[in-house]
């Protein structure tokens, strides 16, 4: 965070902390704002797991529920502490995200919100109809908080409490986006394929972020049971989850600023409509679900942002800290890569079916150690299939593909990666809100081991430095050490290609899978990215690329193979390749 | 000379800040055919998107003298125009018949609208032996041919075809070639992206290289055959100068 | 539990099933066609519901008020999207199809409610009523935002909802409503007890779904829907607007929606809120059949009632449980069929 908007949040600290202690200021805002920090924590997992991992849950509050039954069941019946049932809480609210996230997390798209939908219901009908959840009627008589015999029983106190918990889940939150498994919580948003090309468990990152926004609820349902005193199933319904929903798209979903500030926004609107409307209007209703229901739609038209890019737009400079020490760091191990003359790649009798259709027919060729071979033929060929079926993003119907020694037939993606095969996509796969530099350390993710909780209480600094210089010092290798801090999605396509080569090398690739590297780029920067490759080349990594640009295919590869119809029509030398009859007809065709 | 059916100048596509069509000036005069040569990559089918609406892109555009800017796919589509797409974007659960009364969905109560259906059987025999086919079942070249006739139902004043010989065997694109050549004799004009340039410079009055977004040469379909830099443009042979 | 009483609660089941299959039609339609998940399409059903039972009483119903509201909205919807290409004719026509449309159907139910015309005519009215509502929630609230992903687009849908259920509050306040049986007819097959309601439920459903075949399989604007879900892009290719596709099949689901409110409403007691969790219930069953399978949205609901009917005998609290539940095991298996490397969008 730059320090303009540290400044700000220091500030905005600061005026909470002051709060009860300005003179005139009612209790009841003390409630309000209570109200508020318990909010902001859910929609602070809320931005976890729907801003930066793209999973959309409508089933929050039922998460809040299992933190506050925890307890309410715990203190009452059982006669535990307060204090002691908080762990237990999320122990048991991670669990079942976990277990619900096992089951669900793996649908696509829209079945997956729709499924938390189903959820949500389930447990309020459930908790509403038990003996052991007191059914409708709930449970009371949940005693307060007390910490180390200091009892939270009055409303400021409870309050810091509120306040304290917000803060230290705040920072915990931003720590754990800007480490290893953040980042790959973040890649999500690139696409799974990208990500799993880089040997990221996309699966496990989105029930990770789903176990970690469940726990936050939790703890927010903590709090609320021992605020109120007494539970029942409303607050855990459906409604409340779309409200915690609204909150952090309001603000912004994927900033955690967004998200508390879309909580207090909330928060006070409703009770103020709560006052005005019925005044207003002469009679009783749920004015205010009418009106927070056509704000969110408003908001999802005009500004599907939400409000804090605009705030910040207006407010704060370009975020970032300065990059670590590129020099200073410890030098990165380097994979052992074969020596001159030893196949790095054979594909032998390589076939890909869909339905009827034949996409790759008997494909064989090898790649050496050292070597760029190009991949060409006119579109339609079978060339993207074929580099699909080599990096595992497809299973091949017959043939065998091995890498050095190793079959890797039937592979996924993720396995194929830790072999050290990177590879760059022919639309750019770079995630759009993230810098330059966190895109490039992305394909280090399997050079590290920091877990999560190491990054959220930050004891993987040591493993981060190294990661980001060796990021840094990929990112200079193709030029582009001035844009470390650029948001990738703003540079031009010609440096975004760069970009995905720099979190190739980043890998510390045996073998390079270079799809359409060219395109977009202009002239002099194709000549850079030839020199770029030999160079790379040179250290002994064997690259594999489809091209279109024959200028550059034609200066810059060592060996052709040419593709048309799904088959292997010619492969030699560049100079051959040109001469060849066959590869003149198939890509001018014959005169009609 | 009358105005050209259809006429661009500045015409720029942008994905982003990436643009895929830079300032590209074309016409196509009436009852001709323009074919637009290129490599992959080198923004034909950009090119097609922005003409038809389905891509926004920037500068004049025209079609019988009025300006297309803010008309829709739909409204062009009733305006005379009409694209068989790289993709052919069949309806592939229905029926080969359905597909084509589809076609001719902006006409469907006018009077003629049987006749045009008669015409494309009689165009496309073999599409009349499977009409009752799902359109999803049909080969390749089927499906070309499917797709040529559902955008004739609409009977367009433009044709536009992107790639048609994509993926064919070498005799069904003769086959395809040879009925773009005779849908001349019918009055329509042809705007033809294709990649094989050979057949694609056979069949038209005039021709467009495209590289990397701009055209780079352009000129009556007779001079270009011979033109070398055609080939240098697609086989990357730096013995012709530019 | 002997036969006689798995008969009737077959016979029950089957009868909430058909509602169930109504409105899993209803929203197997708009998300193909629109690729919007119509969770409000519960509220349609309060709506027809509640509007029918004002009728019986002799009052004009709320939902008349709400139809110039949501009139207006269309209005500044249609306004909004069609802002670049705004011309005298079509001020007119938006201003016919959003206010003058309303205005007549409003002065018409004024007029007509306090005689308590027959039946029939009370049904039809609250066709009339609340059917149009579906095209004016499409004009305002999806049609702005026809490009958004299906998840943005979700999320508007469950506001949508929220809205709608609130305004059923002010519109038609907390009370329940029952309306009569469409027949009071009845008779005995052996040991099992029909009564003319659930004919007439059955009946009218078949009918309807035979009507929406008809229509998808003969009408060319059907086949023009269907194309619209089947490829979207060439279905604009043929000329086929995206917006002409989106009305329809907000209005059918609207028409659907409110009917299913009818045929329930002298089943069950019908408040402002019930009809979200019978639309979700519709919702379990289009799910299963993967939003886009009519037959196996319609089979689905058979078990969804089914197995709700059976529920309530043996555990009657844990009715909603269970209906919620099958939904899990369902899209389990759905998960390994699923493709997880497949890019979303």
């Amino acid at each position: 965070m730059s320090s303009p908007s540290r400044l700000a949040g220091i500030a905005i600290l600061a005026l909470a902390v002051a709060l009860p202690f300005v003179p005139g200021v009612p209790a009841y805002w003390i409630t309000v704002a209570s109200y508020i920090a318990m909010a902001a924590i859910v929609a602070l997992g809320i931005a976890v797991l729907t801003g930066v991992a793209g999973v959309v849950s409508f089933g929050q509050a039922m998460f809040v529920g299992f933190g506050a039954y925890t307890t309410a069941i715990l203190t009452t019946r059982y006669g535990w502490s307060p204090a002691a049932t908080l762990p237990v809480a999320m122990l048991i609210a991670g669990a079942l995200a976990w277990g619900i996230g096992a089951i669900t997390l793996r649908l696509k798209g829209h079945y997956l919100p729709v499924a938390t939908i189903a959820w949500n219901i389930s447990f309020f009908y459930l908790a509403g109809s038990l003996d052991f959840f007191r059914r409708f009627d709930g449970i009371s008589g949940i005693p307060p908080i007390s910490l180390l015999g200091f009892s939270v029983s009055d409303g400021v106190r409870f309050y810091f409490l509120a306040l304290g918990l917000l803060v230290l889940a705040y920072v915990l939150t931003r720590n754990l986006l800007d480490s290893r498994v953040g980042r790959a919580m973040r890649s999500l948003r690139g696409g799974a394929l990208a990500a799993e090309s880089f040997g990221i468990d996309t699966g496990r990152a989105r029930i990770l972020a789903f176990v970690y926004a469940g726990v936050l609820a939790a703890v927010s349902g903590w709090l609320y049971a021992h605020f109120q005193r007494a539970i029942n199933p409303t607050p855990f319904g459906i409604t409340v989850s779309i409200d915690y929903l609204l909150m952090a798209v309001a603000g912004g979903v994927g900033h955690l600023g967004g998200a508390i500030l879309g909580a207090g926004l909330v928060t006070v609107v409703r009770d103020k409509l709560q006052d005005l409307l019925p005044a207003l209007l002469g009679t009783q209703g749920n004015f205010e679900t009418i009106v927070f229901g056509i704000v969110l739609i408003l908001i999802l038209q005009f500004a599907p942002e939400g409000l804090w890019p605009h705030l910040r737009r207006r407010f704060a400079s370009k975020p970032r800290r300065a990059p670590p020490g590129a020099d200073d760091a410890p030098a990165s191990r380097r994979r052992t890569l074969p020596g001159p003359g030893e196949t790095v790649l054979a594909v032998s009798g390589l076939r890909k079916t869909f339905g009827g259709l034949v996409a790759v027919n008997d494909v064989s060729f090898t790649v050496q150690a050292g070597e760029i071979v190009g991949l060409i033929g006119p579109n339609g060929a079978g060339k993207s299939t074929s580099f699909n079926l080599i990096t595992g993003v497809l299973p091949a119907s017959g043939g065998e593909i091995a890498l050095g020694l190793q079959p890797i037939s039937g592979w996924p993606a993720r396995r194929i990666a830790r072999l050290g095969v990177a590879r760059t996509f022919q639309h750019v796969k770079l995630v759009h809100g993230m810098s330059v530099i966190d895109n490039v350390a992305l394909g280090r993710h399997l050079l590290g081991h920091a877990s999560a909780v190491r990054g959220a209480l930050r004891l993987d600094r040591a493993e981060e430095a190294a990661i980001f210089a060796e990021a840094h010092r990929q990112l200079a290798r193709v030029g582009l050490a001035d844009h470390a801090d650029a948001v990738a999605s703003e540079l031009a396509l010609g440096q975004q290609r760069l970009v995905e080569i720099a979190r190739a090398l980043c890998l510390d690739p045996v073998l390079l899978l270079l799809d359409e590297p060219a395109a977009g780029l202009r002239h002099s920067e194709k000549v850079a990215l030839a020199d770029l490759l030999r160079k790379v080349r040179d250290s002994g990594v064997s690259i594999l690329l489809v091209e279109h640009d024959m200028d550059f295919v034609m200066g810059l590869t060592d060996r052709l193979v040419v593709m048309n119809f799904g088959a292997q029509l010619a492969q030699g030398r560049p100079a051959e390749i040109q001469q060849n009859p066959a590869v003149l007809e198939a890509y001018l065709g014959s005169a009609a | 000379m009358s105005a050209p059916l259809l006429w661009a100048d500045g015409l720029c596509v942008a994905y982003g800040r990436v643009d895929a069509v830079r300032d590209v000036s074309l016409s196509v005069p009436e009852g001709s055919i323009v074919a637009i040569l290129g490599p992959n990559g080198a923004g034909k089918t950009s090119l097609l998107g922005a003409i038809m609406g389905v891509l926004r892109a920037r500068g004049d555009l025209r079609f019988r003298g009025q300006a297309l800017a803010g008309r829709a796919v739909e409204q062009r589509v009733a305006d005379g125009m009409s694209l068989v797409p790289e993709k052919r974007e069949l309806f592939v659960t229905m029926s080969v018949e359905d597909n084509l009364r589809l076609g001719g969905f902006r006409r469907r109560g006018s009077a003629d609208y049987g006749d045009t259906l008669e015409e494309m059987w009689r165009l496309f025999p073999r599409l009349k032996e499977r009409r009752a086919q799902l359109a999803g079942t049909l080969s390749g070249g089927e499906r070309q041919m499917l797709a040529m006739a559902r955008a004739l139902m609409s009977r367009p004043r433009l044709l536009m075809l992107d790639e048609p010989s994509l993926g064919l065997a070498p005799l069904i694109v003769k086959d395809i070639f040879r009925t773009v050549a005779a849908l001349r004799q019918t009055g329509v004009s042809i705007l033809l992206v294709e990649q094989n340039a050979r057949a694609a410079l056979e069949l038209a009055d005039h021709g467009y290289v495209l590289e990397n977004g701009s055209v780079v040469l352009q000129g009556p379909a007779s001079e270009l055959r011979e033109d070398e830099r055609v080939i240098a443009a697609y086989l990357g042979i730096k013995t012709v100068a530019r | 539990m002997d036969l006689s009483i798995g008969l009737i609660l077959i016979q029950d089941g089957v009868t909430n099933a058909a509602i169930y299959a109504l409105l899993a039609l209803a929203l197997v339609l708009v998300f193909t066609v629109t690729r919007v998940i119509f969770v409000p399409v519960g509220e349609f059903v309060s709506f027809g519901a509640l509007t029918l039972a004002a009728f019986e009483a002799g009052k004009v119903p709320g939902t008349v008020s709400l139809l110039l509201v949501l009139g207006i909205a269309g209005a500044l919807g249609r306004l909004w999207t069609e802002r670049q290409s705004l011309s005298g004719r079509m001020l007119a026509t938006i201003a016919v199809e959003t206010i003058v449309v309303p205005a007549l159907i409003a002065a018409l139910v004024t007029w007509l409610a306090p005689h308590k015309p027959p039946q029939i005519v009370q049904v039809l009215l609250a066709l009339l009523v609340v059917a149009p509502m579906g095209v004016y929630v499409y004009e305002s609230v999806f049609r702005p935002i026809a490009e958004a992903s299906v998840l943005v687009l979700l999320i508007v849908s469950v506001a949508l909802h929220i809205a709608l259920v609130g305004l059923a509050l002010v519109f038609f306040g907390a009370e329940g409503s029952r309306t009569t049986a469409l027949s009071d007819a009845s008779f005995t097959l052996g040991s099992l007890f029909i009564t003319g309601q659930s004919l007439a439920v059955l009946g009218l459903t078949l009918v309807l779904i035979l009507a929406l075949y008809v229509f998808f399989d003969r009408t060319l604007i059907g086949k023009a829907l269907r194309a619209t879900a089947v490829n979207r892009v060439g279905a604009r290719l043929v000329g086929i607007s995206p917006a002409f596709s989106g009305r329809i099949a907000f209005a059918l689901a609207g028409i659907i929606g409110a009917l299913g409110g009818i045929l329930v409403s002298p089943l069950t007691t019908i408040y402002y809120d019930t009809g979200f969790i019978i639309g979700l219930k519709g919702f379990v069953a289009a799910i299963i059949g993967g939003l886009v399978s009519y037959p196996l949205a319609a089979g689905a609901a058979i078990l969804v009632g089914v197995i709700e009917s059976f529920a309530s005998f043996w555990a009657s609290e844990l009715k909603e449980v269970i209906v919620f539940m099958i939904i899990v095991p369902i899209l389990l298996v759905r998960s390994y069929g699923t493709q997880v490397l497949e890019d979303e969008e």
